[in-house]
């Protein structure tokens, strides 16, 4: 029996087990939406595009699932590409659906027509264009399949509006021979050797994990391997959550905001071991003195991302669980008690630890730090947290002890304001009955302040946190220490009543002004079972520190 | 340095682009670009000739390998291999300068493709070398018009790649 291009979509889609679509409507792809009322999967309409695929990434990122949203061609299509790219710079799985103009207008500048492929080539890992009804469902199939296997990526499907109204058999292609993708899961075991040979000689080594141990479930194995060789954890702001933030081991954050005693053990190492990173410039500050007394050992999926920015010793390419199962199983048979072998190593890191702990003073006015503080200490730690970008984003690096893989949902590569709200809803939708937190700089929320509708729709009980310093925080911040304090178009002077506001979009609105109302604010928020936004009025001048000058090395740190 | 680079890709829409807009986005330099298609007529090969050290030629390598159109990535730095480049001149032939032209394409092994009462316009194909001495003998007679295909390369001795 023949079915539409719709039909055959949707059903596609099933097949993958998608249940889930975030999307907005347009001419283009009517066909989809009138087919999507017969359909099982679930829409929620979004109020803007850009959110409907951070809402997908942040379902993606929160379940470890893809993630899938529906637009429109031409300004629909357009209006995703910076949720494409920060989905991305952070590897989510998203397959983004757009409509397109009819085969015979593609060129002509029809309405609505952009040309989306040639758009996203550079920030999709790939992108396909159906021409044919009869390739549809092959296309499906192999959109799934890259966007989720390998190093995961957003993978964009343009569907003509003729394609989607034709009709053809549908056969759903149970496997699928790429001759051209095939990623390497599996680490090279005489590498993996030598990287163990190294591992047991080393005096004072350091992990150095990234969001590709979350991408690929290693969050066990790493603990696992962690703890048994007694190597201390140091994560990148995306791999927060890998690996427990509670832990004796866990050093916290590495980097441009990391933790002193991250930054110097990475400093005075003599073996890193890189899990799932790839040494972005935030995380390496110069590169000529990162890690400058150590061998270095890189696991990862991604060929690309070894050796681009720093020169590795030992290269393992392949799936993180993969590798370090191998290594796990390799150290098994090692009896030795290795806490006290390190013992002077792991001193040392609480001498550091101790010198400068992570600190702020809370006086009359609320400190930010302080509101992540309760935040965490009153869910527990036990919330999915997402967050814009900016001093709030390293606020809660800093000030949440993330314990647990997909908690933490935040724009890291691109660093894109506006991210975290969405992303919210999207975890939100994945996981209905968990605590899910928005926190927010008062910049930031502006950006898609707009979802406080599709909350309000769908009743998804999300609570954003505004850290409001009325200002654009992490900007002013540097406008204060590189350019002399001349603080241009950095202080917002005006905006919304975000209590009222969120009164004007049926949630609720709460404001905190003085230290003492920041507990029962989060208490309260917690306790409704719906959107609230809390206000946190707090203190202006506040800096995000320790601070490591762009480009300057890691040693050489601002600190309060 | 420079690098001869062969690239097995899927012959569809869009492949040149992707290539291209890896080279750009990442600020890598493309001297030279050839694709034809090879004996499998969904499958087309790229010559790459890019210049740059080893570590940007490694990042060349690994990201074409990344794309999912890509088939295979071979760099014929340091292997043994035959490349060759066809050019076209058009030259301005006077009277007194023809026969002198005629000897020079002969020399070339080079063919006169067409003929006007005051140009030639010559085939020379060889390596970059002899290209290159042809332009420059050829220089002094009065060069039109030049056009060059790029680089194709192959590796020498039984086996492909």
């Amino acid at each position: 029996m023949k079915k539409t291009g719709a039909q055959i979509l949707l059903e596609s889609l099933c097949l993958e087990g998608v249940d889930i679509i975030f999307g907005f409507p347009g001419g283009a792809v009517l066909g989809i939406y009138d087919e999507l009322l017969n359909s099982p999967i679930r829409h929620i309409l979004v109020r803007h595009e850009q959110a409907a695929v951070h809402a997908a990434d942040g379902y993606a990122r929160s379940s470890g699932k893809t993630g899938v949203c529906l637009v429109t061609s031409g300004p629909g299509a357009t209006n995703t590409v910076t949720g494409i790219a920060t989905a991305y710079m952070d590897s989510i799985p998203v397959v983004i659906l757009t409509g397109q103009v009819s085969t015979g207008l593609i060129g002509n500048d029809a309405f609505q027509e952009a040309d989306i492929m040639g758009i996203t080539r550079p920030c999709t890992k790939h992108n396909y264009l159906v021409k044919d009804i009869k390739e549809l469902a092959r296309i499906i199939k192999e959109a799934f399949y890259i966007a989720g296997t390998g190093r995961p990526g957003p993978v964009l499907v343009d569907l003509p509006k003729d394609v989607i109204a034709d009709s053809a058999e549908f056969n759903y292609p149970e496997s699928l021979n790429m001759q051209s993708y095939n990623p390497t899961y599996r680490g090279h075991r005489g590498q993996i050797q030598k990287a163990f040979k190294l591992i047991l000689k080393a005096d004072r080594p350091l992990i150095y994990a990234g969001g590709g141990v979350i991408s690929s479930n290693a969050s066990e194995e790493l603990t696992a391997f962690a703890r048994t060789l007694a190597i201390p954890v140091t994560s990148t702001l995306m791999g927060l959550g890998c690996f427990p933030g509670v832990d004796e081991l866990s050093l916290g954050m590495l980097g441009m905001h990391g933790t002193y005693r991250a930054n110097m053990a990475v400093t005075n190492c003599d073996l890193l071991i890189a899990v799932g990173a790839r040494f972005d410039d935030r995380v390496t500050g110069k590169t000529d003195e990162f890690a400058p007394n150590a061998k270095i050992i890189h696991i990862d999926i991604d060929p690309t991302s070894i050796s681009k920015n720093i020169r590795v010793d030992i290269p393992i390419v392949g799936d993180a669980k993969d590798v370090l199962k191998k290594i796990n199983k390799l150290i098994q048979e090692e009896k030795e008690d290795w806490t006290s072998i390190r013992r002077e190593w792991l001193d040392q890191i609480n001498e550091w630890k101790n010198t400068y702990p992570m600190t702020y003073e809370q006086r009359d006015v609320i400190k930010p730090q302080y509101v992540v503080e309760k935040i965490y200490e009153l869910t527990r730690g036990k919330a999915i947290i997402s967050t814009e970008v900016g001093q709030h984003q390293m606020w809660t690096a800093q000030y949440y002890l993330f314990t647990k893989p997909r908690t933490l949902l935040t724009s890291g590569g691109l660093g894109t304001m506006g991210y975290g709200f969405p992303a919210a809803i999207g975890a939100q939708i994945a996981f209905p009955e968990k605590t899910v937190i928005d926190i927010a700089g008062d910049g930031s929320i502006q950006m898609n302040i707009q979802e406080l509708a599709t909350v309000a729709q769908y009743n998804l009980p999300v609570k954003i946190a505004v850290l409001n310093n009325r200002c654009l925080g992490m900007p002013r911040q540097w406008q204060g220490l590189f350019y002399d304090k001349r603080y241009s178009n950095t202080c917002l002077e005006v905006s919304p009543d975000f209590v009222k506001l969120a009164e004007a979009y049926g949630a609720v609105g709460l404001r905190a002004t003085k230290p003492e109302e920041v507990v029962p604010t989060i208490e309260k928020a917690l306790s409704i079972p719906k959107a609230v936004i809390m206000d946190f009025v707090v203190e202006r001048e506040e800096d995000v520190y320790p601070m490591v000058p762009a480009g300057a090395p890691l040693k050489e740190m601002l600190l309060v | 340095m420079r690098h001869t680079i062969s690239a097995l890709v899927l012959n569809q829409p869009g492949v040149l682009a992707r290539v291209a807009g890896l080279f750009s986005g990442r600020g890598f330099n493309i001297e030279s670009l050839c694709v034809g298609e090879t004996l499998d007529p969904s499958v087309s090969r790229m010559t790459i000739v890019t210049r740059g050290n080893d570590q940007i030629i490694e990042q060349i390598t690994k990201q074409l390998n990344k794309l999912v159109d890509i088939i295979k990535v071979v760099d014929f730095f340091g292997n043994d291999y035959i490349d060759r480049e066809m050019i076209l001149i058009k030259v301005m032939a006077e009277s007194s300068s023809r026969a002198e032209i005629l000897r020079i394409t002969d020399i070339f092994r080079g063919k006169i493709v067409d003929v006007t009462p005051k140009s030639y316009t010559i085939e020379v194909s060889g390596d970059e070398n002899k290209i290159q001495a042809i332009i420059d003998l050829l220089k002094p007679m009065g060069i039109k018009e030049v056009v060059r295909t790029g680089k194709v390369a192959i590796s020498r001795g039984s086996k492909g790649i």
